[in-house]
């Protein structure tokens, strides 16, 4: 460890740490989790937590707000030792935080949701009370959704500033972020870092954790690095470049994402995905776009763009006001997943938390789910053959895992989601949508899902890559922007972040 | 292609703006979703048989379903919680089988202990928190399956009544047992008095209590309940020992409606608490449904079963007409409400 490194406790003198917590150890099962790992936050300070998917980030922040209990070792708040496990009232005026899986209950309204477990104190619940103060809330997040609306109505982004929202509205002085930025378009995220400085001038610690590296630079004062269960490094952000900071976690020299040259296509090649006259009243209008063969597109836009929408309309789960979808020459069903997916779409959801896995199936089984036919004669699943696959996959996608049989709720919240992609390009589909790939996935990770998603195309697969990560379009051919539900710009590769960026915001016109 | 079926529908575009109140949310229109159903059954009661309107019939068709009501209230709030009571229907035989047992001369099949006819009501409450405190020892502590805890429970508490009375019925009851299920408070049969105001209780603690809403987050994400700081596994105790409460409290207003305690009281009652809570529009998947709806579940099923006696539908026939129409009803409650019921 270097000089820089402040373990736990050595800030002597100086004021107790907002939170600390030292020589943690947690296993499950037969995978160790953290290793005597620790990691000690300055009052005032906002410190990020980055490591690869499975280093051991949301069991610390499990041990943290007091929902796992560790197998050895302390956690201390403000200098003094946490509370009992089963005091939840106080761990929670300790701590506050957005959990990497969803926390959102489905069935009860939004602004229950926000105010769950303090709608009221003993007394009746006023409702009008607790809807017009969610309003109010919401308002300073700029979420357009009506408070008595059950949030099971809200999409994958929404719920994520709803969480954000209820998070950082309790007056905590200590906040935990697990990969708040993951689902949010870059508009969002900036309301977010603004929230936070402004939290933070008044006194508030955050411990943020992101697979984007420059938001670390961008609102983080000091990083811990966590790399297989162990606390590598804690150091001021500024006195550590994003290269030494990619080699903490991955234990070896970094290097950065750049596109991967592929063969351009030639004209000649089949369209494989035909997008014609395409609109959703409220989402998207006008929308054409082909998709030929081996090709990969790439489609930007923010979170009010509408392309999460298109990306499910081609899917099948929502049906077009007007247009066709074409999937290889054929016309599927319009507002039907079997259909689409039988004229041979793959198609990666964005919301994995709900749609991705079967929870308690193995990896193998849930990676194999679209290719049991192949896997044995007659419908009959053959485990070897099974488990050869699955390997094949663990090892193309870099998925941290026990081993095949291992079932998928004990992934890392990024190993589960290659999982998801690993299923998705399994059957060779004709045309592969998928949205956000890579979020909640890791630096090194990202580059061998992307180079497996280029490997499919080379292999005939005309693929369509909704997202708003740059690294995730660089490899396109060419990437199309949409701006409020309509496709305003196209760039070829080669492409200038400045230009697409700015596409992206609008401020460019057409 | 096996991969459809992890992929879910997108949630539908919200309106627009966001209002605060004014219109009704959708939840509280399914809420209402039965009363249509309540008046055409009143109106076809009333064309079959003039007598269905009269107010001894209302009284006695109410009267009823107290028993019944009690223990959907019971299962209601348990499954809300996302969790399953199956035992409920033994509890009400063996809660106060148990109670008399204890009072009763061996002479009237009593155990011989003779205790004072005072604690007869008492320890039957008392066996009813026992049943659901240790069912919620093997839910919660043992981590096993709600579903098959509660089914064992059913048979075993059902033996355990047979064992104690040796399969007779009670007819020895005392004046103190027979009094809540024959009373009568204000022209109105104490029972209907006592499980309105439960209803009213209940209602009013989980629509507008944190502690009641609390049982709607467990059931809705366990997980997130516990990370907003409720103590799910204390409150799940708690649903499942008042549901057994319930449930002694059902026994004894059979008990004093029958003047005898059965060896198969509440026997086979179970379906019909599922049907009522599932038709009032409960989720079995938990997290859903209101105690309102649940109470229009039991009444709608009350009426049916006195509209099928009054149109003189022959006994030997009446079950399985009442079980189709349960049947049907939940067909229609599927339709209207256009959610899967799983
Ligand atoms: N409930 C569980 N059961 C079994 N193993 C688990 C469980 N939760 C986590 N693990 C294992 O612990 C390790 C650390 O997981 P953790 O979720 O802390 O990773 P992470 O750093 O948050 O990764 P990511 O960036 O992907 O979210 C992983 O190898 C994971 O498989
Ligand atoms: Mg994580």
């Amino acid at each position: 460890m270097t000089g820089q490194t402040q373990t736990a406790g050595t800030v002597a003198g100086a004021v107790a740490p907002a939170a600390e917590a030292r020589d943690i150890s947690k296993r499950y099962g037969a995978t160790v989790a953290l290793h005597s790992a620790g990691i000690t936050i300055a009052p005032g300070e906002t410190h990020a937590l980055v490591g690869r998917n499975g280093a051991g980030k949301s069991t610390l922040v499990s041990i943290l707000t007091g929902l796992q209990r560790p197998d050895s070792g302390q956690v201390r708040f403000d200098g003094t030792p946490a509370p009992a496990l089963a005091d939840r009232d106080a761990w929670r005026q300790r701590v506050a935080c957005v959990y990497q899986k969803s926390t959102i209950i489905p069935t009860l309204t939004v602004a229950e949701n926000l105010f769950l477990n303090r709608q009221a104190g003993r007394g009746l619940i006023d409702w009008r009370g607790l809807r017009r103060r969610a309003a109010d809330l919401l308002e300073g997040y700029a979420v357009a959704v009506d408070p008595a609306a059950p949030a099971g109505s809200l999409t994958v982004e929404q719920r994520q500033l709803v969480e954000i929202a209820r998070a950082l509205s309790f007056g905590a002085t200590f906040i935990i972020l697990d990969e708040p930025t993951a689902q949010l378009d870059a508009a969002a995220i900036e309301r977010l870092f603004g929230r936070m400085r402004e939290l933070q001038a008044a006194g508030v610690t955050f411990l943020f954790i992101s697979h984007h590296l420059q938001e670390v630079y961008e609102v983080c004062q000091t990083v811990t690095v966590l790399r297989d269960a162990r606390h590598i490094l804690t150091q001021p952000v500024d006195t550590l470049s994003r290269e030494a900071l990619v080699a903490a976690m991955t234990g070896d020299a970094g290097e950065t994402l750049a596109g991967i040259d592929r063969p351009a296509v030639p004209e000649s090649a089949p369209v494989v995905l035909d997008v014609a006259g395409l609109g959703l009243a409220g989402f998207y209008q006008d929308i054409d776009l082909r998709v030929r063969a081996g090709e990969l597109v790439g489609l930007i836009g923010s979170g009010s763009s509408g392309k999460v929408a298109l990306a499910e309309t081609i899917a099948g789960l929502r049906r077009a006001d007007t247009g066709t979808v074409s999937l290889a020459g054929n016309t599927p069903k319009p507002g039907s997943v079997p259909a689409a997916l039988a004229a041979g779409l793959g198609y990666l959801p964005q919301d994995r938390h709900r749609e991705g896995l079967v929870p308690l199936l193995s990896v193998a089984e849930n990676a194999t789910l679209p290719i049991t036919d192949r896997l044995g004669p007659a419908g009959i699943i053959a485990p070897t053959r099974q488990r050869a696959v699955a390997q094949r996959m663990i090892e193309a996608y870099d998925i941290k895992t026990d081993g095949p049989h291992q079932p998928v709720n004990g992934l890392s919240g990024g190993n589960a989601q290659k999982v998801v992609l690993a299923r998705a390009l399994a059957n060779d589909p004709k045309a592969l949508v998928m949205v956000s790939p890579t979020a909640g996935v890791d630096v090194r990770s990202k580059d061998s899902l992307l180079r497996a998603v280029a490997e499919a195309a080379a292999q005939g697969t005309g693929v369509l890559i909704v997202s708003d990560e740059l690294d995730d379009l660089r490899s396109c051919d060419r990437v199309l922007v949409m701006f409020h539900g309509r496709v305003v710009r196209e760039v070829s590769r080669g492409w200038a972040d400045a230009e697409l960026v700015t596409a992206v915001e609008g401020v460019e016109q057409p | 292609m096996t991969g459809t079926q992890t992929i879910a529908k997108p949630p539908a575009p919200t309106g627009g703006r966001p209002g605060l109140g004014g219109r009704i949310p959708l939840a509280r229109l399914r809420d209402l979703a039965l009363v249509p159903a309540i008046l055409l059954l009143v109106v076809v009661g009333a064309i079959i048989d003039p007598v269905f309107l009269s107010s001894a019939n209302i009284t006695n068709v109410l009267q009823q379903q107290t028993e019944l009501a009690l223990l959907v209230l019971a299962e209601a709030i348990i499954l809300i919680a996302g969790k399953f009571d199956l035992s409920l229907e033994s509890t009400i035989g063996l809660a106060p089988a148990l109670a008399l047992a204890l009072v009763i001369p061996a002479a009237s099949n009593g155990l011989g202990t003779e205790l004072p006819a005072g604690l007869a009501i008492p320890i039957c409450l008392l066996v009813g928190v026992a049943i659901g405190a240790f069912n919620g020892l093997l839910i919660l502590r043992f981590k096993l399956s709600a579903f098959i805890v509660t089914l064992g429970m059913l048979i075993v508490l059902r033996g355990l009544q047979i064992g104690i009375t040796g399969g007779q019925n009670l007819f020895d009851i005392p004046p103190s047992v027979l009094y809540l299920g024959n009373a009568v408070w204000f022209g109105v049969p104490a029972s209907i008095w006592i499980s309105g105001t439960l209803f009213v209780v209940g209602i009013a603690a989980l629509g507008f209590f944190r502690h009641g809403r609390a049982v709607y987050a467990i059931g809705g994400n366990t997980d997130a309940a516990r990370a907003a700081g409720i103590r799910t596994d204390r409150v799940v105790w708690i649903i499942l020992m008042v549901g057994g409460l319930l449930a002694a409290l059902a026994g004894l207003l059979m008990t004093g409606r029958l003047g005898s305690v059965a060896a198969a009281q509440g026997d086979g009652m179970i379906f019909t608490v599922f049907a009522a809570a599932v038709i009032g529009g409960i989720s079995l998947d938990g997290g859903k449904g209101t105690l309102f709806g649940a109470l229009c579940g039991v009444i709608v099923l009350g009426l049916i079963n006195n509209i099928l006696t009054l149109a003189g539908v022959s006994a030997q026939w009446i079950q399985a007409i009442y079980g189709a129409i349960i049947l049907i009803a939940l067909i229609l409650a599927r339709l209207t409400s256009g959610k899967a019921q799983d």
